[in-house]
């Protein structure tokens, strides 16, 4: 569908836009502010930022996260990818319907669900085998959970337009399946595996409402240090922190959806290659 | 001899069978870390609170003589029905859910209208431009929006100055920053959905309905409207239910009597500690999701398979 969009249109489209921005481009300006005064503009100052790097609770807190968000999308992408490789290749397998049902449900399920009823099952597990103990582990293992389903969904998709082709020639000239799998589809969907670890990697940084019901004493991650100063109202040295962590996430993303992109030009070409 | 034969049988072991090594790793990972979950949170809404580590009573205890015992403690639904706060947060929350999908719908749904009318490669910046903070942390959102709508922020300074208003607007802390704040937050959820459906809509439809002498606003209700149905089904399910949910955006933005049921759950599971009460609260909780839940299921595979 493209006809050119009335002016209406087009102003309520740019409006929408400028105000999922505001908030954000207004916080990241205010970071820079000398005044320690949240209302009032004090000049132009990076000393909030520099403030950060000696406060040791944020660093411990912001380690733990980039330790956890490297461990659950690796762990989340491994997943994803099995599940969305049964799920496209496999057509019919008992089960098939509960793998479809787990993947998708975390995507819906409130957050605040998630977190209590895997709560429950950590601290019943301690109970029974002494395994595991709150904080490092149940992070990695409950976010995990969430990661898998959106790996799987984007994998999913780029695994359903895959040319099977070369696979197909690659087992007719003897390679076995995995083999074949591995030579021939696998760097096909390659970028869908790197844009879905960075995504992960954001959702996994950004989590606070699971994370604060699966972690133990002494394991903070940095959104929740962030909500318990958050809680008192606007402060100069959080709105430093969060800038630098919106930064972080969009460049995820848009490094994410340049390889989604990247790919799927190439596929065109392809495509158009194959036809002459 | 032995050897060579064991050759062939594995593999034939493993081309009958191979795809489970596939298959069952993500599988056994969601059924213990995801479904499971949600059995011990039934079973633990039975239970009693105690004080001990964990904070609650065996279901199941199996006596001396290996009697198995179960004691099923109704108390805690019964606690849910006969103390009003729970029934009074379930009905706020949803009311509160309901009305900022519906507004999300009425902003989202002419944007995502807007960018579809858009070429192919602007259309994949707009898409950029909506999907970055779809992704961006909800707590820093929430924190960010604190600045625009606070007494000193953005919009009263704005307001003031255009002499639109001589006192500053009270906002935060009310139940209208909760409303604003999902709104800010799900819009994303509502237009990438919506952008799916109108996206593919077949645009020669419009014109054979423009041919027989359908006004556009005619023809909008009567073929895109339908049309587009799954996007708008599938969007609204994707704000209605987190947002019913919604945890930060109350404790942040709403007043300290705001009642919606995640800050509910929070309080007693954080503050009361009492685990059995917060499991039934959960468990009714999700009941209650099962419709929302399952419409959302119908419709994005249907939007899928189109």
């Amino acid at each position: 569908m493209s006809e050119r969009a009335s002016p209406l249109l087009t102003s309520i489209l740019c409006i929408g836009i400028a105000i999922l921005y505001l908030p954000m481009l207004v916080l990241i300006a205010y970071s820079f502010n000398a005044s320690a005064l949240v209302s009032v503009w004090g000049g132009f100052s990076t000393s909030w930022y520099a403030t950060l790097a000696h406060n040791d609770q944020i660093l411990d807190a912001a380690k733990l996260s980039l330790q956890i968000g490297v461990a659950v999308s690796t762990g989340s992408v491994i997943l994803g990818t099995l599940a969305a490789i049964s799920l496209v290749r496999f057509k019919a397998f008992r089960t098939r319907l509960l793998l479809t049902g787990m993947v998708n449900a975390p995507l819906v399920m409130p957050e605040i669900i998630t977190g209590i009823t895997q709560l429950l099952l950590f601290v019943s597990m301690l109970h029974l085998f002494g395994w595991p103990h709150r904080g490092f582990t149940t992070i990695v293992i409950a976010h995990i959970a969430f990661c898998t389903a959106y790996v799987t969904v984007t994998v999913q998709s780029r695994l359903q337009s895959a040319d099977r082709s070369l696979e197909e020639a690659a087992m007719d000239l003897g390679a076995g399946p995995v083999r074949a799998f591995v030579d021939t589809t696998l760097p096909l969907i390659a970028p869908a595996l790197a844009s879905s670890w960075l995504l992960s990697f954001t959702l996994s940084l950004d989590d606070l409402v699971i994370s604060s019901f699966v972690s133990g004493p002494g394991a903070s991650t940095l959104p929740m240090v962030i909500f318990s100063k958050v809680k008192l109202g606007v402060s100069p040295d959080i709105n430093a922190l969060a800038s630098l962590i919106i930064c972080v996430v969009g460049v995820c993303v848009l490094t994410a959806g340049y390889l989604m992109r990247r790919t799927e030009r190439q596929r065109l070409i392809d495509a158009q290659m194959a036809e002459r | 001899m032995i050897d060579a034969e064991r050759g062939p049988r594995t593999g034939e072991w493993l081309k009958r069978h191979g795809k489970w090594l596939i298959i069952l790793p993500p599988l056994l990972f969601l059924l213990v870390f995801f479904l499971i979950p949600f059995a011990f949170a039934l079973v633990i809404s039975f239970a009693d609170t105690a004080v001990r580590i964990p904070p609650f009573t065996d279901i199941i205890s199996v006596g001396a003589d290996w009697h198995v015992n179960m004691t099923l403690n109704l108390g805690n639904f019964k606690y849910l029905f006969t103390d009003e706060v729970y029934g009074l947060s379930y009905l706020y929350s949803i009311k509160t859910a309901f009305f900022s999908t519906l507004i999300c719908l009425a902003i989202g749904y002419p944007m995502a209208y807007a960018i579809a009318r858009t070429s192919k490669s602007t259309q994949s910046i707009l898409l950029l431009v909506i999907i970055l903070p779809f992704w961006t942390s909800f707590l820093l959102r929430v924190y960010a929006l604190e600045g625009i709508i606070r007494e000193t922020g953005l919009l009263n300074t704005a307001l003031l100055w255009l002499g639109v208003i001589h006192q500053p607007l009270q906002i935060m802390r009310t139940n209208l920053a909760v409303y604003i704040g999902i709104i800010y937050s799900y819009l994303p959820f509502m237009v990438l959905p919506l952008f799916a459906t109108l996206e593919k809509l077949d645009h020669s439809l419009l014109e054979a309905a423009a041919d027989l002498g359908s006004p556009p606003w005619r023809s909008f209700i009567d073929v895109t409207l339908p049309m587009s149905m799954p996007g708008i089904i599938a969007g609204s399910m994707l704000v209605f239910i987190p947002a019913i949910g919604e945890f930060v955006i109350p404790t942040l933005l709403g007043g300290p009597d705001n009642l919606m049921i995640g800050r509910v759950l929070w309080d007693e599971f954080f503050g009361n500690r009492d685990w059995p009460v917060a499991s039934a609260v959960a468990i009714v909780f999700l009941v209650l999701l099962v419709g929302p839940i399952a419409l959302y299921q119908h419709y994005s595979t249907k939007q899928l398979e189109t």
